[in-house]
């Protein structure tokens, strides 16, 4: 289970609180929907939930355990543009290796062809560059994977294609999804359940609401 | 108001040494636009939808090269014409949030750009003012920086930009991605307020039913190239759309079935022929032979054999 205990963040101490004392738990294979306007702290909770950014109070688990510091993230996260998540000057071969020898299989399921691995990200795509990022999230280690905007820039037919496969591989390997988008009808096909984000201005906390 | 005719975009660039190769991103691509009229430019990513507005304010790369038939208002569209014409007459929203100047603050910039555009000196400072409460932008933003913004503010900041002044075609690149539904409403029904005022609006964007709200027509890029021209109105149901892409899009719309029943498109082929015929199902052998002409049906086009 993935588990936020009363999580508090701020980008400094001037600055007032994203959001303080938020709980969330995701169990696996459970796909949960997060909307809610600009700039209330959807992707910072998702940066916060894989480990790129350290609570200022509470804690993250994964089955009991904090992330772990270094090595493999069990909890993985896909951004909305995919070419600034990889190295502009490695081949997508090289950028697949980044998590391990990559699996065949999964590359056949994601429709990834093996003419695509020699060419330069720049050559890609960004649907092409999207399935590689997420070829390289999802390693047989990745137990949840955390989608913020992961299809937004990408059209209807792509965006259809790869969430599919999303979740297939959700239903078969039982991982936990959460899913970030502006998209009510997206989260409407795709989630289990989803919360609303918002932020009550005279408390300055934000609140998680189950819908 | 424009009328393009027959557009096709090459790249060259060197392969190896001295060879040259040239890419043809962009072919026989149609599309005009009436005054008071918004256009919705949807389609595949990388069809060339970005390209085209560069291409009509003639920003685009050195190494490309544009053939085919541009005019506005009825008169060809020379790069001459078109250096006087881009920012007072032609304006662009860009898609990019970096096409902010980093340096400067953004109230200088909306009124550098009110001022290119015809607006005379004393007038600017209120027309600005205006400007930034038309998009609810508070009045301290105008002395802030671009950093500063959240990514919803600069966008807005950017319409401000374009819309601030006299122009009578604007081409707005993907406003509304990154926004909120409710601001994205906003943002194009500020488009659709100065269509209503005889001005032309080209609005390039993937979010097919925000667009469906304020546009009059629409347009369909596939593979660089026009595959279909029609009514806002046509895309309550399959049974108006002409084109097997644009029936496909729609499909894998999430508030429709969400299932893609093309392939997505990653290839297409240069040998003749339709250019997406490895990726449609209803192809056959007509669609080998011969690429297929934009023709007429009903109130819109389409380029397919069989439609």
């Amino acid at each position: 289970m993935l588990e936020a205990t009363s999580l508090a963040y701020r980008y400094g101490k001037q600055r007032s609180w994203l959001f303080n004392d938020l709980n969330l738990r995701i169990t696996p294979g459970e796909i949960v929907g997060m909307s809610g306007p600009s700039g209330r702290g959807k992707s910072t909770l998702a940066k916060l939930l894989a480990g790129y950014l350290t609570p200022s109070r509470g804690s993250v688990m994964v089955d009991g355990r904090p992330l772990p510091g270094s090595g493999h993230c069990p909890v993985q996260l896909l951004f909305q543009h995919p070419e600034l998540a990889v190295n502009p000057r490695w081949k997508a071969r090289d950028i697949l290796a980044e998590a391990g020898p990559p699996d065949a299989a999964l590359l056949r399921d994601l429709g990834i062809e093996p003419a695509w691995l020699a060419r330069y990200p720049h050559e890609l795509s960004g649907g092409e560059l999207q399935r590689i990022c997420l070829a390289r999230a999802l390693t047989s280690r990745t137990r949840y994977l955390l989608c913020d905007e992961m299809t937004s820039m990408l059209d209807p037919l792509t965006q259809a294609s790869i969430w599919r496969t999303v979740l297939d591989i959700s239903r078969s390997r039982e991982l936990g999804l959460v899913v970030i988008s502006h998209d009510q009808a997206l989260l409407g096909k795709l989630c289990h359940r989803s919360v609303c984000y918002f932020q009550n201005d005279h408390l300055s906390s934000a609140c998680l609401l189950a819908t | 108001m424009l009328a393009i005719q027959n557009l096709s975009i090459r790249f060259t660039h060197y392969t190896f040494g001295l060879k040259k190769k040239e890419v043809c991103v962009v072919r026989g691509l149609d599309l005009s636009i009436a005054p008071g009229q918004v256009m919705a430019v949807i389609g595949q990513s990388g069809a060339g939808k970005s390209l085209l507005a560069h291409a009509l304010l003639g920003i685009l790369p050195r190494n490309a090269r544009i053939e085919g038939k541009v005019s506005f208002k009825g008169q060809r569209l020379t790069p001459e014409r078109l250096a006087t014409l881009r920012g007072s007459q032609i304006a662009l929203i860009p898609q990019s949030v970096t096409s902010l100047n980093p340096l400067l603050r953004v109230g200088v910039q909306v009124a550098r750009a009110a001022r290119l555009s015809g607006i005379s000196q004393k007038d600017v400072p209120t027309t600005v003012h205006r400007a930034f409460a038309r998009y609810l932008l508070q009045k301290e933003v105008e002395t802030w920086f671009p950093f500063q913004l959240s990514g919803g503010m600069a966008r807005r900041v950017l319409t401000a930009t374009a819309t601030v002044g006299m122009a009578d075609l604007i081409l707005a690149d993907e406003p509304t991605s990154g926004l909120d539904p409710i601001t994205a409403g906003e943002a194009l029904g500020h488009l659709r307020e100065l269509a209503n005022t005889g001005k032309a609006v080209l609005l390039i964007t993937h979010d097919i039913e925000t667009a469906l709200q304020v546009a009059d027509m629409v347009t369909v890029f596939c593979a660089g190239t026009t595959v279909e021209v029609a009514r806002a109105e046509d895309f309550k149901g399959l049974g108006h759309l002409r084109h097997p892409y644009t029936r496909a899009l729609w499909a894998a719309l999430p508030t429709n079935s969400f299932i893609g029943t093309m392939k997505p498109i990653e290839r297409t082929s240069d040998t003749g022929g339709c250019p997406f015929r490895l990726c449609c199902n209803d192809q056959d052998a007509v669609c080998g032979q011969s690429a297929p002409e934009l023709k007429r049906t009903g109130e819109g086009w389409v380029r397919c054999h069989h439609a």
